[in-house]
């Protein structure tokens, strides 16, 4: 309650922005110490020092091993407490639509089936009031992923507190996404009151012929004098060098095979598998042409009756067990506002076979790895942008979350949200009763 | 061939045609036909149970005047011997529409809903049709009527499938040569009714099953109080259905859960009603068995799987592959039960595909008597006109089959059917059967010579020394005619054979060689055929048929578990009582309650369970789930209080188990929030393997749910309806309450009153006998709901979702309502804009009973979770956190004295985690209802196994039996849709 009480002034003069302000540039170094340091590679340092100095993690080490001077230095006493490399959310809306019901600020999905030059940087609004509520959970980087169509567009990847998209953006363009035809077509659903039943999709064949006539087209468009201009095989170039990323979106086993075969077809070395929910079936295979995974919401219900009420908790063990390269994603009915529950998605894999710090992995390290961003992302390395933050507890249980400090690029950014003034201008409001 | 049917149908027996002795006769002199038919040496099917050997039937005027072995023959009787050949009665089709055409869907381009009747003069709702008279619709089809009639039919009864309740039918025999003044037994034989809206209305009530059962009910009070004279105004339906009242009640359930729920709306009206099966009763028999319900089965099996792809068929689920497996013991199983039922050709694709599900069905153990009185006795006893067909003693229909032989044997031939004492032949009675294998010489040459197929189109199939010779033959008028190649293809020589069939299997004629030269020809054929069939019956391995589970499908118990008593040693117990949570404790759990809680516990009978380290609760309760129900949303009109939830529960979704295995014990399934007053509430209990009866709590406290906001304004989809917007909503509760409030000071006058399902419902909310849960966003309307109550002077019980109860939240204690939300859930429709997750931690400060729900399949399974979000968001204690998904629900919920906390006396519904139940890091180890061990981690590992065991075998099977040629149907996926509430869809 009391610190309800430092923020009643505060208050008052914030609930009209849409926003909260993006911090400034870090200008004085910062030294967290005492804390248990979650590095995001599996292993941990009980009791650290971690200085950060102009947006990097300058230092960071065992504090009963080495001792660092600190002077000069705004020193965070975080004793007891733990610091994580701020979380990473692969494949995610945020920024693209607004609220759901509501057309007018939706803009998730371009018309036609193949727009490889759609990208959703452009459209992301850094200014949404969902993306604020991320951060008190420590989701701090996202991919802003275009949906629908075969090639839905390109991706970009961002931090969440930014003035707009150029500020926003970490990584530009980082990635094409194609959408894999499923085995089953709705076309020809059957519904009923309570369960559609759906055929298998006869042209399922003759998609993946069209797939791979387009990637033909878009090769040797390259090959040539690229006269006249054709925006979407433009777009395609950079997969073929391999200087940009392929994400396939799949989830049948089947399909997966498929997909691995045409990866290989194509010699595209750079390809993530997204969705991935029967992977678990086809590890040796994306393990043997080191294919990494961005794994299907794991709060999700089993797609069928008959399997393990726990699959969704436990698949991404069985993927991580067999050696492959797994991170979360937070895609699925109310998306956007659930995106802020990504820890708990790894901590749930953590209740279902994994260790903390292997399921740390997989919203950290791994997915900055995947997106290609682990140069200066994912881990608490020196060297590394200081994007972190510190939890009382357990940052991977919601009763023990609860973060009091969080870095993006060494800037100490806003913890408060729309939510948490409307929380404070009612308590206040019931308390003066 | 149509036109040979009907040219040998010449044979005009009995009555004189198409003429009534008072018709004027303009063509002619007046003819009267007196004369007998007599069939005689027939192996006569007199009842399924009373056969006789070498019997005689006697007919006169298109009825049986005796049938027997000693019967005297009248002089003037034309005889015919039919020795060797079987005479049964014709079949009866008691759920027919021949020769009524398909009801014509009304367009759909009408954008808006159509609210309103389309007729005047008629009940308020155009499904209702009790008017509508097939008698007056059919037009016989005698095309129709000779496939019906070579499949052994000669009676359907046939009625206009269109509507819930659809008026009378017409019995009527498939007499093909006589008109309808001799075809129409009975011009109203019988009402029909169902849950499926006519499809030549719009009009948008009822959309959803549960509606269509409210619907019936209100129809039977209506049309009670109409015919009590209190009705001024003209209402043509009522006094139709008032006049069908006293017929025999059909319903086209169309499955066994459909079957249970039409019973229970008969029941409550004093009608029991003959039902449409739909060949899933045999999951759960004793329920069928005890409704007394008498059955008419289509025979509908699922073809086999193509199983061959195996990640398609992985897509393929226990329960379906079950029913594959299943489904044709159903007829044996409900004869096995004592139950009743006639057979239908109704939505099986062919006649032919009836006769070969008849034949499946009986392979799987269906008795052939009882196959028989399927088809013939039991539909004559359910119409009531057991004194006229359906068996051939005196004074019965002379509608008869005759036979090569057994009726249930696939190689029997029908030769005719006979309707009034009118033949219609399919095949030559007398014809000489020549098929066999005959060993014959021919200029001292040895051949063989096999004929096979059906008499009317004979194979022929000849060897001489193995070497297969190509040869043609032609059987007409017992003249077999057979064309012979020679050996040498080249020399394009032919022996030819000209035979007469003296008897069966026994040729006699001569035949020519290619040089001219005629030489006597005989062949007897050795009795192949019969030892062919016997072999084949028994090298058949008869399928294994796997048991039922219950529900039947994965994960599904084989036996039921039983409450125990169980003895929780050493464990964390969570009480949500003044002890709060106690460390290293025992729990004793007897008789289904909570029998006592101390250390060191003993029980000599009690199954000791090691609870150290671990956590035992009490179970979770949801406020607000749409899991385990049909339907959601009575969408059709703005209020449907008059529908229950408790009508459409299905205790054979999976999600039960789910939640179980996530802590949860009891649920409170909400009607949608398509319209401010929504319907009545089921709460239950996951007791997972129960009907769906069983599941509901024993008295049940009555909720009802009522909706605010965009879903009711219609604001994202359609529109036409009042309301439209918040305005409307607050005047739409007036409007009702007004009118609940009068209906209920007249009825409690005393002076005479109708009974209004709706009102009824409304006026227990007035008496405080029934509470509402409102789906509520935005305070405006939260504050507007209170007030209205206030009006009319009762407390709004719950909140649900209350998304902005934050902000209200000193009113709502003012009032005394509770509130129930989501965790974190916003951002989805504009009016959740300011939704936060503080809104459960801040509403608990003010002092509101606060609960957590999930209103999701996904999230329902872990709210344990959700639960200790309150504690991140706005710091609520654990303690208070763990209450907002079990004591709190229960308190809103009016189940607190049975459930929500672990206090001796009450039920034992509780669990055993793994760990601290707010931890991401718990596991329900164990989910016990009433001392029934529902889930059990180990357990469930087990049945994975066994699962995995059974569909392999399972696959096998079908790879069998499509090797075996069996006919193939592709895999399709089944995807569960998750009911929300805004789920809105015509449901049916």
């Amino acid at each position: 309650m009391k610190t309800f009480l430092t923020y009643i002034a505060f208050v008052c003069s914030m609930t009209v922005l849409a926003q909260q302000t993006p911090a400034s540039k870090q200008t004085k170094d910062i030294a967290i110490i005492g804390a248990t340091a979650h590095i995001g590679n599996g292993n941990t340092i009980n009791n650290s020092t971690i200085i950060l100095s102009e947006g990097k993690i300058v230092n960071i080490v065992d504090s009963d091993v080495v001792k660092l001077n600190l002077t000069n230095v705004d020193v965070i006493n975080a004793g007891g407490k733990h610091v994580y490399p701020g979380f990473i959310l692969p494949n995610s809306t945020m920024g693209l639509v607004e609220i759901d019901a509501v057309k007018a600020s939706d803009d998730e999905k371009e018309m036609g089936a193949w727009n490889p030059h759609i990208r959703s940087l452009i459209a992301y609004n850094a200014e949404s009031k969902v993306i604020e509520t991320l951060r008190p959970n420590g989701v701090l980087i996202g991919q802003i992923t275009p949906q629908g169509g075969r090639i839905s567009g390109t991706s970009s990847i961002v931090q969440f507190d930014a003035w707009n998209w150029e500020d926003a953006a970490i990584k530009v363009d980082d990635a094409i996404h194609l959408n894999w035809p499923s085995n089953f077509s709705s076309s020809h659903a059957f519904f009923s009151n309570t369960r559609t039943e759906i055929s298998a999709n006869e042209k399922y064949d003759a998609q993946i012929k069209e797939i791979e006539t387009y990637f033909k087209n878009a090769i040797a468009y390259s090959n040539g004098d690229k006269q006249p201009v054709n925006l979407p095989f433009a777009a395609l170039e950079n997969i073929f060098r391999g200087t940009q990323k392929l994400f396939i979106h799949v989830n049948e086993e089947k399909g997966i095979i498929d997909a691995v075969n045409f990866i290989k077809t194509f010699q595209l070395n750079n390809v993530v598998i997204v969705g991935a929910k029967e992977a678990y079936k086809t590890a040796d295979i994306l393990k043997e042409n080191n294919i990494p995974v961005v794994l299907n919401r794991v709060h999700s219900l089993p797609d069928s009756d008959d399997n393990d009420y726990n699959l969704p908790y436990k698949t991404a063990r069985l993927l991580v067990n067999q050696g492959v390269t797994v991170c979360l994603d937070s895609s699925g009915d109310m998306e956007r506002m659930s995106s802020r529950n990504l820890p708990f998605y790894a901590g749930t894999t953590v209740t279902y076979g994994l260790s903390k710090e292997q399921a740390l992995q997989l919203i950290t390290l791994n997915a900055a790895k995947v997106l290609g961003i682990d140069t200066d992302y994912g881990s608490l390395e020196k060297g590394k942008s200081a994007t972190l933050f510190i939890s009382e507890g357990d940052a991977l249980d919601m009763k023990t979350n609860n973060i009091s400090h969080a870095f993006i690029d060494g800037r100490q950014i806003s913890l408060e949200t729309h939510q948490t003034e409307l929380w404070k201008r009612y308590s206040k409001k019931l308390k003066n009763q | 061939m149509l036109k040979n049917y009907l040219a040998s149908m010449a044979i005009l027996l009995s009555t004189s045609l198409f003429a009534q002795d008072y018709f004027p006769k303009n063509d002619g002199v007046h003819t009267i036909n007196k004369n007998y038919t007599a069939l005689t040496n027939a192996k006569l099917f007199v009842t399924p149970k009373k056969i006789i050997e070498n019997g005689t039937l006697l007919i006169q005027d298109g009825k049986v005047v005796a049938s027997g072995n000693s019967i005297s023959i009248p002089k003037n009787a034309v005889i015919i011997d039919v020795e060797g050949k079987s005479i049964y009665p014709s079949f009866i089709d008691i759920f027919s529409s021949f020769g009524i055409a398909a009801p014509t869907s009304v367009s759909s381009s009408r954008r808006s809903n159509q609210y309103d009747a389309s007729r005047s003069g008629y009940y308020w709702n155009d499904h209702i049709l009790p008017d509508q008279h097939a008698v007056d619709q059919f037009s016989y089809n005698a095309k129709e009527a000779t496939e019906l009639l070579k499949a052994g039919f000669g009676i359907v009864n046939t009625h206009i499938p269109d509507g819930i309740i659809r008026g009378t039918s017409v019995l009527i025999t498939l007499n093909n040569n006589q008109g309808n003044q001799y075809r129409i037994l009975d011009a109203n034989s019988g009402q029909y009714s169902s849950f499926q809206r006519s499809k030549t209305s719009k009009q948008a009530y009822p959309n959803s099953l549960m509606g269509s059962m409210a619907l019936l009910r209100q129809v039977f009070i209506d049309a009670e109080w109409y015919s009590s004279g209190h009705i001024d105004t003209k209402d043509l339906s009522l006094e139709a259905f008032n006049e069908n009242k006293n017929l025999v009640q059909f319903f086209d359930a169309g499955s066994r859960a459909n079957i249970m729920r039409a019973d229970k709306v008969g029941d409550a009206y004093g009608v029991q009603y003959v039902m449409l099966g739909g060949g899933d009763e045999y999951e759960r028999v004793a329920d069928i068995k005890a409704s007394e319900a008498k059955l008419i089965l289509p025979l509908n099996f699922p073809d086999t799987y193509d199983v061959e792809d195996p990640f398609l068929s992985s897509a393929l689920t226990l329960g379906d592959m079950r029913s594959w497996n299943q489904r044709p013991s159903n007829p044996k199983i409900l004869a096995d039960n004592g139950i009743t039922f006639a057979f239908t050709t109704h939505s099986t694709k062919s006649l032919k595909e009836f006769k070969s599900n008849l034949l499946k069905a009986i392979e799987a153990g269906l008795p052939k008597e009882k196959a028989l009185e399927a088809l013939t006795t039991i539909p004559a006893q359910i119409l009531g006109k057991e004194q006229i067909i359906g068996l051939l003693e005196e004074g019965h229909l002379a509608n008869f089959i005759v036979t090569s032989g057994d009726i249930f044997d696939k190689k029997t031939t029908i030769y005719e059917n006979w309707v009034q004492g009118n033949k219609t032949a399919f095949e030559d009675i007398n014809k000489k059967d020549i098929k066999g294998d005959y060993k014959v010489t021919l200029a001292n040459n040895e051949y063989t010579m096999a004929i096979s197929g059906e008499l009317s189109k004979p194979k022929i199939e000849i060897k001489q020394d193995d070497q297969k010779l190509k040869a043609k033959l032609t059987y007409k008028d017992d003249w077999v005619q057979i064309a012979i190649a020679s050996k040498d293809s080249l020399k394009q020589e032919f022996i030819r054979i000209a035979a007469l069939a003296e008897k069966d299997r026994m040729l006699k004629g001569k035949y020519i060689l290619p040089n001219g030269s005629e030489f006597p020809f005989t062949a007897t054929a050795t009795e192949k055929e019969a030892d062919e069939s016997k072999a084949e019956t028994k090298t058949e391995d008869t399928a294994p048929l796997f048991p039922v589970t219950y529900p039947n499908k994965a994960y599904g118990f084989s036996e039921m578990p039983k409450a125990e008593t169980l003895l929780f040693k050493n464990g964390t117990v969570w009480t949500n009582e003044k002890d709060g949570i106690l460390e290293h404790t025992d729990v004793l759990i007897k008789d289904g309650k909570i029998s006592k809680i101390g250390k060191n516990l003993s029980n000599g009978k009690a199954t000791i369970i090691d609870a150290t380290g671990k956590h035992l609760t009490a179970g979770i309760i949801d406020e607000h789930s749409h899991i385990a129900a049909s339907a959601i949303n009575e969408a059709g009109q703005n209020s449907s209080a008059e529908v229950t939830i408790e009508d459409v529960i299905n205790e054979t979704d999976v999600n039960i188990y789910r939640n179980l295995a996530g802590g949860v014990t009891s649920i409170q399934i909400l009607h949608g929030s398509a319209n401010p007053i929504g319907g009545r509430s089921a709460i239950i209990k996951l007791k997972w393997g129960e009907s769906a009866d069983n599941l509901v709590y024993d008295n049940t406290p009555k909720f009802i749910k009522f909706a605010l906001g965009e879903n009711v304004k219609q604001s994202n989809w359609g529109n036409g309806r009042f309301p439209q917007t918040r305005m409307g909503v607050e005047q739409v509760y007036i409007d009702y309450f007004t009118r609940a409030k009068a209906y209920d000071a007249l009825k409690k006058s005393g002076k005479p009153f109708k009974t209004d399902l709706e009102l009824e419902v409304l006026a227990e909310i007035l008496n405080k006998e029934r509470f509402i849960s409102c789906h509520s966003y935005v305070q405006s309307e939260i504050n507007m709901l209170m007030k209205v109550a206030e009006k009319f002077d009762f407390n709004i019980n719950t909140f649900t979702h209350i998304l902005e109860g934050y902000k209200v939240a000193d009113k709502m204690v003012e009032h005394g309502v509770g509130g129930s939300t989501f965790s974190d859930w916003w951002a989805y429709k504009f009016e959740v804009n300011d939704a936060i997750p503080y809104n459960a931690s801040i509403m608990h400060n003010a002092g509101v009973t606060v609960a957590i729900n999930s209103d999701d399949a996904e999230m329902s399974r872990r709210l344990n979770q959700e639960a200790a979000k309150t504690i991140k968001y706005g710091g609520v204690s654990e303690e208070e956190a763990w209450k907002f998904v079990t004591l709190n629900p229960a308190k809103l919920l009016h189940l607190d004295d049975r459930v929500g906390s672990i206090k001796v006396g009450k039920d034992a519904d509780v669990v055993l985690w793994s760990h601290n139940p707010l931890s991401i890091y718990a596991k329900a180890e164990k989910t016990i209802i009433e001392g029934v061990t529902y889930f059990d981690i180990e357990r469930d590992k087990a049945m994975r196994e066994a699962i995995k065991k059974e569909k392999s075998q399972l696959i096998n099977m079908m790879l069998q039996s499509k090797n075996k040629g069996a006919k193939t149907q592709p895999v399709k996926k089944k995807e569960h849709k998750h009911l929300h509430c805004d789920s809105v869809e015509n449901e049916i």
